[in-house]
């Protein structure tokens, strides 16, 4: 039972990293109507402000965290106004595999300046435990879930109660018809970018809690895409429980496969998220929340 | 392929069906083609070494590109699991080409089981896929050939009997048609040609018929049919194109052309690691039709010879730039990222710039050329 809730916890605070971005995939994608595949390149480039600010330069470790999510958020301006602007009105597809670019070039750079070596992101956490109720879960997740269940409650009140969310809103629904109301639409694009990039570097510093960043960590964030997917594509509410259900899934089967499945091979864990997501495609197409596609021939 | 007759002098006077739809519509065509080919022939004896391997390398390169641009430029449907697809021919040429009884499994077939079964293998890989295909498009078609990438990874990294597992790899079956080892020396009409060039002539060889097959599909019934999907999917069903035939037929045919450019690649590096059929690929091969030039089978040749050749290309640039190292680490940037920057780069620019790729720029100063002295 203890190792039952273990898995969970852990696994609910993978998912929280999955559902920031997912979260961070699903508003680029319904403000723009692009899929973002810049997502891990931005968020590598988070967690190396993170860890720039907070071991190198040597600042508190909230502070240096602001100052990560800021520095992400304006790099996913740049991103859009250099290289997504000009393509407005291209097909999507061009757009996608244009980000895909963009994410080579963000990922060789970060990576080039974390070298070799696995860089820890100086958090507070690391690998300490703490007890509750009888079972030991390690803070790190408690610290993750907390801050994706405040980030997702700010979001909410973002996109409900504020002039700039209400715009957001009337974008997804209809770039035309928002720009007819007065909506800047180039800047909600822009807005969207850098939310996306925000969410990515609060990813990107969950990642290495406890563990560090090396080169590898960025490709943890396409595994954010089964969760985007599960959750409906182009609904926040869905990426949020669809990034927690791909953890969970992944946590239960990094505790118990390797004992009841073993013939699944090594590392089982990590292709989990993507068999859920076939699994999901072939009984709902439009996901968990999405808005099925209305077609008739 | 008939060659229509045409007015003296009015190439491009069409008076019939056949003539319109023909394979080389003008004269012009013709000639160069013939040219071009027998060029590409003859250059076998006159390429050095290393050259003539990275372009048996493109032929075969080629071939895989054909089939990405078949069911992604043609049919319009985004795939980005093409590397799972090249992985599953080349390791089904492994198993069946492999010598039986070592570490690894093998039959021991000869290459012209090995190499039709692997195109077989892909195929029916890319047919069971299709479904999923049927169902979505656009975006969420990338996303789900997404995760074909991650989950063949796995698989083929923990399949030891049959790949040797992640990090080992295996060996390749060695390609030899007809009693002739390609990977040695070979002696062909009383010409000595080293192992670079005859890997190069194989490739050659394989590439053009199934160029022609490929541009000769894109021009019937069936290439139509991919274009009215790709250009409005459900306009094609109100004309009476079965999505779901369709889609499926651009999926089988283009994992058959992967599988085989899998099997050959694998064969002519003589060793295959699971590692190496990442997303990384795929994105290559994306690369190589975004940059040669979507929906056309000559911008597959183009891009893929152009992608191929690249890193070549690179390797040069560490003279004339200095913050550049050829060097595997140290200095600002090693030419192994820099490639890789320049493939995102080009991605970016070409889509940007010219969306029709190298063929557009072709295609262009052809037309000035033609059109001389009038601007259109």
């Amino acid at each position: 039972m203890t190792r039952f809730v273990q898995s969970c916890v852990a696994g609910l605070g993978q998912g929280c990293i999955y559902a920031l971005l997912a979260l961070g995939f699903a508003i680029v994608l319904k403000a723009t109507g692009v899929l973002s595949l810049a997502q891990p390149g931005l968020m590598a480039l988070g967690a190396w402000f993170v860890v720039y600010f907070a071991t190198i330069v040597d600042l508190p470790f909230l502070l240096a965290v602001t100052l990560a999510v800021v520095l992400t958020a304006v790099a996913g301006l740049v991103i859009e106004r250099v290289a997504i602007r000009p393509l407005v009105g291209e097909p999507v597809f061009a757009v996608a595999i244009l980000t895909i670019g963009v994410d080579l070039v963000l990922r060789i750079i970060v990576n080039d300046l974390i070298g070799s070596d696995v860089r820890p992101v100086g958090d507070p956490w690391g690998l300490k435990t703490v007890r509750l109720a009888g079972v030991v879960v390690q803070q790190r997740y408690l610290a993750m879930l907390a801050t994706t269940a405040v980030v997702v409650v700010l979001l909410a009140a973002f996109f409900r109660r504020t002039r700039l969310g209400l715009a957001m809103r009337a974008t997804a629904r209809d770039q035309e018809v928002a720009m007819a109301q007065g909506v800047p639409v180039g800047r909600i694009f822009a807005c969207a970018w850098a939310l996306a990039g925000a969410l990515a570097a609060l990813a990107g510093l969950f990642i290495g809690a406890g563990s560090g960043i090396d080169q590898q960590s960025a490709l943890v964030a396409l595994k954010a895409i089964p969760a985007l997917v599960l959750g409906g594509f182009d609904s926040v509410l869905g990426a949020v429980v669809g990034g927690l259900a791909v953890g969970l899934v992944e946590g239960w089967s990094s505790t118990y496969q390797a004992q009841y499945a073993a013939f699944l091979g090594h590392n089982f864990s990590q292709v989990v998220p993507w068999l859920v997501m076939f699994v999901v495609l072939l009984v709902r197409p439009a996901g968990l929340f999405g808005t099925a596609e209305v077609k008739r021939v | 392929m008939r060659a229509a007759p045409t007015t003296r002098g009015r190439p491009r006077l069409y008076r019939s069906y056949e003539q319109e739809l023909a394979l080389l519509d003008t004269p012009a065509k013709r000639r160069w083609t013939a040219a071009l080919l027998v060029a590409a022939v003859l250059a076998a004896g006159v390429l050095p070494d290393d050259l003539a391997f990275l372009l048996a390398t493109a032929c075969v390169a080629a071939i895989g590109a054909i089939g990405l641009n078949l069911v992604t430029g043609y049919a319009g449907q985004v795939s980005l699991g093409h590397a799972f697809f090249l992985g599953l021919g080349a390791y089904t040429a492994a198993v069946l080409g492999g010598p039986p009884g070592g570490r690894v499994a093998g039959l021991g077939l000869p290459m012209l089981v090995w190499l039709p079964a692997a195109g077989a293998v892909a195929g029916l890989a890319g047919l069971a896929v299709s479904p999923i295909a049927f169902r979505l498009r656009g975006l969420y078609l990338a996303a789900v050939t997404l995760g074909l990438v991650f989950i063949g990874e796995h698989v083929f990294g923990e399949a030891h009997r049959l790949t040797g597992g992640a990090g080992v790899g295996r060996a390749a079956p060695a390609p030899e048609l007809f009693g002739v080892r390609f990977d040695r020396p070979v002696r062909l009409l009383g010409v000595t040609l080293g192992r670079p060039q005859a890997l190069y002539l194989l490739g050659l060889g394989l590439l053009v018929p199934m160029a022609v097959a490929a541009r000769n599909l894109a021009r019937s019934q069936v290439g139509r049919a991919f274009a009215a999907v790709r250009d409005r999917d459900l306009a094609a069903a109100a004309t009476g194109i079965s999505l779901r035939r369709y889609k499926a037929l651009a999926f089988t045919i283009s994992s058959a052309y992967a599988g085989v450019a899998g099997a050959l690649l694998a064969s002519m590096v003589g060793f295959i690691e699971p590692g190496s059929f990442d997303l990384s690929l795929s994105v290559q091969y994306i690369a190589m039709i975004l940059i040669g030039g979507v929906a056309t089978i000559s911008g597959s040749l183009l891009g893929a010879a152009f992608v191929v050749l690249l890193p070549r290309l690179v390797q040069e640039l560490p003279r004339f730039l200095p913050f550049v190292t050829g060097a595997q680490t140290g200095g600002f940037l090693t030419t192994a990222q820099l490639e890789q920057i320049i493939y995102g780069s080009l991605i970016v620019v070409f889509l940007v710039f010219e969306p029709r790729g190298l063929y557009g720029i072709w295609t262009r100063a052809r037309n000035y050329f033609t059109e001389w002295p009038f601007s259109y």
